[in-house]
């Protein structure tokens, strides 16, 4: 009980420094006489507490599957027309990531033949391309493999996170992160934003870019004839105007764009430059079209349709909208960025305002330091001085387990801020065992130093057994539950190993010093 | 105050015969839990966002909110299921909470329809937060959630079964089990919504409660070894006679930390706190009603006999 070695009370002095010096990164950023090599770890936190902006998206790979079949098509199509072959009934099915068609009797085998050209073999990949397959009737199917497929969305996933990453930086929002989860989800975590509106818009445009020629011949108000499409004017919707659906260049092929004013005008445009293919695309189009009208096409609806007044050879253009100086920055951002491989959707969303808070925060934290000072006054009047031991040992916890959650980076909620303080109140039961035990063992008529012994040693089997059981149910729930349930029981289970430390370990050391010191003839207890 | 204890809560050397009243605790505990579950399938449990999916938006008008005026304009912008509810105490919070919507683009699609519409019928009204969960989200977390917790109750089981004997383990686990189907029939009656915050606050009470029953049960067991001709009745009303004062005291600890966070915590923390108070309170009082009870009749014969040389004895 009385004994400890100096190393081992050095130890403990050191743990409970370390634990202190650990916290305090946490009081702001890192000083100028800080070096970089010195880790600087705080605890982040979280949403109700900084505001700021967390979202889950979802891309749509039904999206991807829709546009790879309908390209597997043309494929198919063009493949079948080069080796000079007959079909009927050439479609292709998304959900079933197959297309179907019937070759003519006495062509099946060339046909087979023919569209081997199909099957590739991606880098790294572990399935082809596609398969092919021919029923006795004739049909044939190109099916594409599910395992192949699956790469696909992983792949238009990782670009998708490029794409916004360089979105958000160019936007100039700071400490952002994108992490991939699960199969098909992205989360964005985009702390202390004042205008969380204006980045959902530039994570979920998708961006896509096309240069159509308008089709004055279409009929207007009709349905659009075979080979055209009739889109939506961005900034008016009730608007539209029927274009050719084939694409005359692509925006794949920009290669900058940027914000700036029309000398002329004084109006916001977006100026942008075509790669080499692109600009001799433009070229060739804008020389074949002049006085027709071209429109430039926005995910689906017109930005605007100005008439080609001479052929634009330089791959130079421009676009103006209707744009504030905001909406020219942020078009001209997602064109530099690049298009989303397929759309994206905000499926959970929470964002929360600079001004929230404020109100909130004074609440809860008025009432977890009340909660503590509640805590550390029962404890001194109940227990006495052995209970202000606890106290200090309680503190020291506190500060413990605040530089392992640091180190672990891990988010603090206001919710999570009083699991602590309710994991600290438990905390003292294993103070309360060993003061009970001790005063027990005192009223059997023990002398103080024998009653210390005994009531350390009897308390320690409850208090290991007692932890030990909550320990391993938070651990099998870290294991098995849900990310949030997770964080929570990581944190129960830090809280619980700190906890035995200092309440048994630090205790018994602040205890036996003091015994050392006084010998008292009768314990306070 | 700074050197001896000031107070007790009980003084020594109670002995109040607890097991006395062991069939009431067992019925008014088999009552309550079985009303809980009644009230968990009708009318079940006040799913929060993280649940049920939706949209809830918190808003502070400039001026005293205009309820009313505030629903129609909503109503008017294609919102009928807005429901709007007053937060704070100035009178100008209004939390707009909006149902699921099919996609995620027609959820956004509302969210911004509710803020072009607040913004016209309320000027200068800040949104402070908005919130928005997929319902498709929700089931999956719910269903792992509970597996995980189930996994979580036989660990604890396979564990006290380890370091005690299998009737502590079950009288436990049972109780466990009890303590949770109250919380949630508490739930169900304050209409705390049931969400990531609140099931954090059911695994610390699971967390305190375990802890509490393996306190009183460690003593049966130590008793068992010392007075080995003790009847078991008399001997766990002992136990939890000797352990009283440290039950009384951790649950006094516990229970103070929580009454701050659940009078003026704000709204962020008294849900949290409530079923913290709850759990506390039937959590101690299980150990002492519901879990010695359980292991006296699972262990009246067994373990007086296992604890014991082999003889006859009476229980």
């Amino acid at each position: 009980m009385l004994y400890f070695t100096r190393a081992k009370t050095l130890g403990i002095l050191f743990l409970c420094l370390l634990g202190a010096v650990l916290c305090l990164p946490n009081l702001g950023p890192r000083p100028a006489f800080v070096p970089s090599f010195v880790p600087w770890n705080q605890v982040h936190l979280g949403l109700d507490l900084k505001g700021g902006s967390y979202l889950l998206l979802q891309i749509d790979t039904g999206a991807i599957q829709k546009q790879d079949i309908n390209s597997l098509v043309d494929q198919t199509r063009q493949l079948l027309v080069n080796a000079k072959l007959g079909y009927t009934g050439l479609h292709g099915d998304a959900t079933a990531e197959q297309v179907v068609f019937h070759a003519l009797p006495g062509q099946e085998q060339a046909a087979m033949q023919a569209l081997r050209a199909l099957i590739t073999y991606a880098p790294n990949a572990a399935s082809p391309s596609v398969t092919l397959s021919l029923a006795p009737d004739g049909t044939i199917t190109i099916a594409v493999p599910e395992a192949t497929q699956a790469q696909r969305n992983a792949q238009a996933i990782t670009q998708a996170i490029t794409i916004i990453e360089r979105r958000i930086d160019g936007s100039g929002v700071l400490n952002a992160s994108i992490a991939r989860q699960g199969e098909d989800e992205i989360v964005v975590q985009l702390p202390g934003i004042s205008d969380p509106e204006r980045v959902k818009t530039l994570i979920g445009t998708t961006a896509h870019m096309t240069f159509q020629m308008v089709d004055s011949n279409a009929p207007p108000g009709q349905l659009a004839p075979l080979g055209d499409e009739t889109l939506p004017m961005s900034d008016n919707p009730q608007q539209s105007l029927t274009v050719f659906s084939t694409v005359a260049v692509d925006g794949a092929d920009l290669e900058n764009a940027q914000a700036s004013t029309d000398p002329q005008s004084g109006q916001w445009v977006v100026n942008f430059s075509l790669n080499a293919r692109g600009a001799r695309e433009f070229a060739d189009v804008t020389t074949a079209n002049v006085g027709k009208l071209f429109a430039i096409v926005l995910d689906g609806k017109i930005i605007e349709a100005p008439v080609i007044r001479e052929p634009i050879t330089g791959g130079q253009g421009q676009i103006s909208g209707n744009f504030t100086a905001q909406s020219a920055t942020d078009l001209a951002l997602l064109l530099r960025a690049g298009a989303l491989p397929a759309p994206l959707s905000i499926v959970e969303e929470q964002s929360v305002g600079p001004e929230l808070g404020a109100d909130a925060i004074r609440a809860g934290a008025a009432a977890l330091s009340l909660g503590f000072v509640l805590v550390l006054a029962f404890m001194g009047t109940f227990y006495g001085l052995f209970g202000w031991f606890a106290n200090i040992a309680l503190v020291v916890n506190l500060l413990l387990m605040l530089a392992i959650l640091s180190i672990m980076g891990a988010t603090l909620t206001l919710p999570g801020m009083a699991g602590i303080l309710l994991t600290l109140g438990m905390a003292v039961d294993a103070n309360v065992l060993i003061n009970e035990r001790v005063r027990e063992e005192t009223r059997l008529g023990k002398k103080p130093l024998a009653a210390l012994e005994a009531g350390y040693k009897r308390a320690y089997a409850t208090i290991i057994d007692s932890n030990v059981t909550t320990l391993l149910a938070h651990v099998t729930l870290f294991i098995f539950g849900s990310p949030p349930v997770r964080g929570f029981a990581v944190t129960i289970c830090v809280g619980i190993i700190t906890t035995i430390f200092t309440a048994t370990v630090l205790v018994r050391l602040i205890t036996s010093r003091w015994y050392i010191a006084r010998r008292p003839a009768q314990l306070p207890v | 105050m700074f050197y001896r204890p000031l107070f007790r809560f009980v003084p020594d050397g109670t002995k109040i015969r607890f097991m006395r009243g062991r069939f009431a605790g067992l019925i008014t505990s088999a009552v309550l839990s079985t009303a809980s579950l009644i009230l968990f399938f009708h009318p079940g449990l006040n799913m929060g966002l993280d649940f049920k999916g939706g949209v809830v938006l918190e808003v502070h008008t400039q001026t005293q909110a205009n309820f009313p005026g505030l629903r129609a304009a909503l109503a008017q912008a294609g919102l009928a299921d807005a429901n709007l509810q007053s937060f704070g105490t100035d009178g100008q919070g209004v939390l707009i909470s909006l149902e699921s919507r099919a996609t995620a683009a027609q959820t956004q699609t509302a969210i911004s329809e509710a803020e072009t519409a607040l913004n016209a019928a309320a000027p200068g009204a800040k949104i402070l937060s908005t919130q928005a969960v997929g319902a498709s989200v929700s089931h999956q977390l719910f269903a792992q959630g509970l597996e995980a917790l189930g996994l979580s109750f036989l660990m604890i089981l396979i564990y006290i079964w380890f370091r005690f004997e299998w009737q502590f383990a079950v009288g436990a686990v049972a109780t466990l089990v009890l303590d949770t189907t109250k919380a949630i029939g508490f739930m169900v009656l304050t209409r705390i919504p049931f969400d990531l915050v609140t099931i954090a606050a059911i695994l610390t009470i699971i967390g305190y409660s375990t802890n509490d029953k393996v306190v009183v049960y460690d003593r049966v067991r130590e008793n068992l070894r010392k007075y080995k001709s003790m009847p078991l009745r008399d001997l766990i009303d002992l136990s939890i006679n000797e352990t009283l004062n440290r039950t009384l005291g951790t649950s006094g600890t516990v229970f103070l930390a929580a009454l701050p966070l659940a009078l003026f915590g704000g709204t962020a923390l008294s849900g949290f706190a409530m079923i913290m108070l709850f759990g506390i309170v039937v959590g101690t009082s299980s150990s002492i009603f519901i879990a010695a009870p359980i292991l006296l009749f699972l262990g009246e014969h067994r373990l007086r006999r296992s604890a014991t040389l082999p003889k006859a004895h009476g229980g």
